[in-house]
């Protein structure tokens, strides 16, 4: 099934005094999906982000959005695009009826779509109650949900959100799962940046994996979680000294795959673990090596960056989830 | 250009109800030049100046073009302070996202502050009129006072955006500002006639283009039109001058800032 393209990225490399930020990039959006940008801190999210809202000019390489250029057509794509930025960009002492009305402007609609338009999105956002109190006493939900109105005002065919759940507690993050679900639904494309592995697990449907400004990994989560190959079982190992002797004795046991040692002791890949587990076992036992911990679980998103970054991306995990 | 037009007016509100809504704040902004300058300094001064010196009748009526012209210096260099803000939080990004004119944002500070500050001029020159300090010029000096204002003004407010900027933080543009106005203050004629200056003081105030500018003001408030007239086309030129060096060079940074 050929699916109408939304932005087209091809090469884009962004380099900031000699660093970097972004290397080599190409990928595709289609119309009417969610697509993530999965990253630790630093990775090269935001740069590319802000490169395809039109904000950043790239240093080689295009994007074209709805077949716009970033750079050349810059006035136009800005017409067609909503963006949600990570700071909370909101003017304390305006209202939140007041940031659509300025944004209604910026976008030039007539005072007709306006008063249309804003009461529908303070409706959609849940923010009827609030709309007229300054943005000053709003929670941080709150503050998020007139974000978001924000970017959908130009009623966009492409809406960009820069980490759209970041520091929210966790009621507040589900209802904007369901906003961007919702939106979705609209035929709109989103395409959003986020460091949680659950996010983009479970409200994208498409992710790539960027770490070093290059992209890792690209595709479906569920894909990509099967691409890794078998189930995952670690072992927590007492004698630390045994490790290797284990690994040399599991790596040819039938229905394994893999075998990689960790500090504290061995992860297997394994193609069935009702063969694999007592084969295991049975080794250990062999080799009195005794052991602390057995973990095993189908592969996750996080074993999916690890494969494919060499580093868990709770390794720099900023902690605003609480 | 209906466009243009309609972003720089929405613009411009919000800097306004920005204002209103810090009651406080704005008080503040309005009363400090003329109570602390024009009144307490203006008064307490007044037979400690002396008016051989001054060549005015009173210590106030010389210092009231000062005063006007401090208080274009200080909205002028704090002029950039909310589009720091703006830089800090986020939300001039969410603004320069929207398709409005790369101009408009700047555009709107401009004709906010100018607005604020001509105003607050009116209002000096109202109280500075209770003390007894009539402009011998009369409306038309009035009008050639806000004009002058004005010039000195836009070359600030754009040094004070070209700051916000280009600094790394908000710590940074403030040190740059608390830095920059008390000197130029002292280094030029607001207080103390340049004449009766220390040699040094006086060679350095004669750079300052606040000296220009109140050269021009003092005799439209003190002399009359023969005088101040060739101070007037002076400032004009030097205004000219100082302007377009401060918007080529605003212009840079917000360039650099923003792509």
């Amino acid at each position: 099934m050929s699916r109408a393209v939304a932005i087209e990225v091809s090469h884009l490399g962004k380099t900031y005094e000699k660093v970097r930020a972004v290397d080599d990039l190409s990928f595709q959006v289609y119309a009417g999906e969610i697509f993530g940008l999965l990253g630790p801190n630093g990775a090269g999210k935001s740069t590319t982000l802000r490169i395809l809202i039109t904000l950043l000019h790239p240093t080689s390489g295009s994007a074209t959005i709805l077949g716009m250029d970033s750079v050349k057509d810059a006035d136009r794509v800005r017409k067609t695009i909503g963006y949600v930025p990570q700071e909370r960009a909101i003017d304390r002492f305006l209202t939140g009826r007041e940031h659509l009305e300025l944004l209604a402007d910026l976008y030039h609609l007539s005072a007709d779509e306006a008063s249309t338009r804003i009461p529908q999105l303070l409706k959609l956002v849940e923010l009827e109650q609030q709309a007229d109190r300054p943005a000053k006493t709003y929670s941080g939900g709150m503050k998020r949900k007139l974000d978001i109105a924000c970017g959908l005002l130009p009623d966009p065919k492409i809406l960009f959100l820069d980490e759209p759940t970041l520091g929210l507690d966790v009621q507040s993050r589900l209802r904007i799962w369901d906003h961007v679900r919702a939106m979705r639904e609209r035929g709109i494309a989103v395409v959003m940046t986020t460091n949680y592995l659950d996010e983009a697990d479970q409200l994208c449907d498409r992710i790539a994996i960027i770490d070093g400004g290059r992209i890792k990994a690209l595709g479906v989560p569920n894909e990509l979680k099967a691409g890794l190959g078998g189930d995952l079982v670690s072992l927590t190992v007492r004698e630390h000294d045994r490790v290797e002797l284990l690994a040399a004795a599991v790596k040819d046991l039938p229905a394994i795959r893999a075998v990689t040692t960790t500090p504290t002791g061995l992860d297997i890949r394994v193609d069935s673990p009702e063969k694999a587990l007592p084969a295991i076992l049975d080794a250990a036992n062999r080799l009195t090596c005794q052991l602390e911990f057995i973990d095993y679980h189908r592969p996750r998103l996080d074993d999916v960056f690890l494969a494919h970054t060499g580093r868990s991306i709770k390794d720099d995990q900023p902690k605003a989830e609480d | 250009m209906k466009e243009y037009w309609q972003e720089i007016r929405a613009l411009t509100m919000r800097w306004v109800r920005r204002l209103s809504r810090e009651k406080f704040s704005m008080l503040f902004t309005l009363v400090q030049p003329m109570l602390f300058w024009l009144i307490f300094f203006g008064n307490l001064f007044q037979r400690a100046a002396d008016m051989q010196v001054t060549q005015a009748s009173s210590y106030i009526s010389f210092l009231t073009a000062g005063v006007v012209v401090m208080t274009v210096l200080n909205n002028g260099l704090a002029g950039g302070v909310d589009l720091l803000f703006d830089k800090e939080n986020g939300f001039l990004e969410r603004l320069m996202s929207t398709p409005i004119h790369r101009t408009s944002v700047i555009l709107s500070r401009f004709i906010f502050v100018t607005t604020i500050t001509s105003l607050q001029v009116l209002v000096i020159l109202g109280v500075a009129w209770l003390f007894g300090v009539q402009p011998v010029t009369g409306l038309l000096g009035v009008a050639t006072i806000l004009f002058i204002g004005m010039m000195f003004g836009v070359g600030l407010t754009a040094i004070s955006m070209a700051m916000a900027f280009s600094v790394k933080s908000h710590g940074d543009f403030f040190s740059v500002l608390g830095f920059l106005s008390l000197p130029m203050i002292f280094l030029s004629s607001a207080l103390v006639p340049l004449a009766a200056m220390p040699g040094w003081m006086g060679f350095l105030a004669q750079f300052n283009p606040m000296t220009w500018a109140i050269d021009a003001v003092r005799p439209l408030i003190l002399s009359g039109w023969a005088e101040a007239l060739p101070h007037v086309g002076m400032v004009i030129g030097v205004m000219v001058l100082f302007d377009a060096l401060c918007l080529y060079g605003g212009a840079r940074a917000f360039r650099r800032a923003i792509g």
